[in-house]
């Protein structure tokens, strides 16, 4: 019993530990900068409790349940040799994962509450939410294309820097049409997606496919989907941009 | 509480299409049966139960911390510049009145960066390909670095306007030719530093940052100027690791030679 309770409370601290450099510098600074007591402190403490709390339940399940049968499914996947699988489920886990993404939940929708207060969308709560769910369709199905053109990648031995860099050019393409209004969001996207559910699980079907199939290199070849996964939703939200409010 | 259960309810949707992608692939495309299902039932109900809790505290607590450290830091009271800007709606601001903010930026980028347990895994691997030559420690520290200057330079952007795509894109246009001269070994691994390194916590908390800061500032818009940070959080990294490698190769290699 002590045992589980040790295994727990080890994970709780690295739980902790991942708050712990922001209340560190947040201290330093009302301390030392401000010299001021933090506004409304028992709020946000309150809150910061709610983060670890659900941080440290939401990692336990992902980690007795989700990663695992993730897991070995892209490694069931990447071994069963058959193309069109591969791919149609490299596109389901990129899409699913992300539609769960926290990260993305929340600043979809500060971002759809600020294009509301500026007037770039309705303010009436069933448009704001039409365009929050827009948002983060957007980016789950870029994320999604993402994951399945990165596995065609792997199977055809195309070359990521080529990817890549074609997808830089078509992005500033694509911000010379977008509305102003959207770019920033689209550019953040990026950086938001890759988190939490969606790193590890992708990240396990690179390397089971890049083992799998003879002459790629897990290393070469299995990091770089994340990189796609990273830059397919920064196209898609300025899409998603000049197709709900038009060309610039 | 009646907000717990509001996040409840829109989680379980949120979490819906993983467990579709899950029973479709397991039956239609693998035809097997789902193993442990009770331990995998559980688990997904921690990771509802879990998510939904989180998600409220991102909500009370995370986000309006980013706000409140962005409204102590550029606020009139702090920085001494008027709120109000009468006359044009372009007024130059003085960027060097936010110095405190471009600290901050910089400090909570490098300290969460250096703690992520995502990065530490990376750097162990980084180790193991060069043989070596890459150091863990070195390699969380390019990418800490790289997230900080990267913040901090994006709220200075945010401060003095100019659009975001300015420095994005010449950003890339760097990534690009450096990664003409960069070690091959390495640029995969590098181009992934960028989104893996700034977690869900972090994520969240910059971001508000950057909307209570271009709240502040006298003629910055929130929705046109207050994103672009996570942007910088994400490119800075590559830069600085593909930069890191390079070095970390002359000097291996100057070593050789002697």
């Amino acid at each position: 019993m002590s045992e589980t309770i040790k295994f727990f409370l080890k994970k709780f601290l690295t739980v902790c530990l991942d708050i712990l450099p922001i209340i560190v510098v947040i201290a330093f600074f009302q301390l030392f900068v401000l010299r001021a007591p933090f506004p409304n402190l028992q709020e946000a403490l309150f809150g910061v409790f709610l983060v670890v709390l659900g941080l440290f339940i939401f990692i336990q399940g992902l980690e007795s349940a989700l990663f695992p049968i993730g897991e070995k499914m892209a490694n069931q996947f990447a071994m069963k040799g058959n193309a069109f699988w591969v791919i149609a489920f490299g596109f389901a886990l990129g899409f699913s994962t992300t539609i769960a993404e926290p990260a993305l939940t929340i600043i979809a929708q500060k971002a759809g509450k600020l294009a509301a207060d500026a007037g770039a969308i309705k303010k009436e709560a069933a448009s704001i939410d039409n365009y929050v769910l827009g948002l983060r369709l957007s980016v789950a199905f870029s994320v999604g294309l993402a994951i399945a053109l990165g596995v065609l990648r792997i199977i055809k031995g195309w070359s990521l820097v080529k990817l890549i860099i074609g997808g830089y050019c078509f992005v500033v393409f694509l911000t010379y049409f977008a509305p102003i209004n959207i770019i920033g969001i689209a550019y953040d996207s990026g950086g938001i997606t890759t988190s939490t559910i969606t790193v590890p699980l992708v990240a396990a079907l690179g390397i089971g496919l890049a083992t799998a199939i003879r002459g790629r290199s897990p290393v070469l070849d299995g990091f770089g989907l994340i990189a796609l996964a990273s830059l397919n939703p920064v196209m898609f939200v300025m899409m998603y941009g000049i197709a709900i409010h038009g060309i610039r | 509480m009646q907000v717990l259960i509001d996040s409840l309810l829109g989680t379980v949707k949120d979490i819906l299409p993983i467990l579709f992608v899950i029973g479709f692939f397991q039956t239609v495309a693998l035809k097997q049966k789902i193993p442990n299902l009770p331990r995998i039932a559980f688990g997904m109900i921690l990771v509802i139960v879990g998510l939904s809790v989180f998600l409220v505290g991102l909500e009370k607590g995370v986000f309006p911390v980013g706000i409140e450290m962005a409204n102590q830091l550029s606020g009139s009271k702090f920085t001494g510049v008027p709120a109000e800007v009468s006359g044009a709606a372009s007024v130059a601001v003085d960027a060097a009145k936010y110095l405190w903010v471009y600290v901050f930026a910089f400090l909570i980028g490098f300290s969460t960066t250096l703690a992520e347990p995502a990065l530490i895994a990376v750097a162990l691997k980084a180790r193991e390909i060069s043989t070596g030559a890459i150091s863990p420690w070195g390699l969380r520290i390019a990418v800490a670095l790289g997230v900080a200057i990267g913040i901090a330079l994006g709220t200075y952007r945010i401060v003095v306007g100019t659009p975001l795509y300015v420095y994005i894109i010449s950003g890339y246009i760097f990534l690009v030719i450096q990664t003409y001269f960069s070690p091959k070994l390495f640029i995969p691994l590098a181009y992934d530093c960028g989104g893996v390194t700034t977690s869900t916590v972090t994520v969240p908390l910059v971001a508000a940052l950057g909307i209570g800061l271009a709240t502040n500032v006298p003629g910055r818009s929130p929705l046109i100027d207050g994103f672009g940070l996570i942007a910088f959080a994400s490119l800075f990294p590559m830069i600085t690791v593909l930069g890191y490698a390079k070095i970390a190769e002359i000097i291996s290699n100057r070593g050789v030679t002697k």
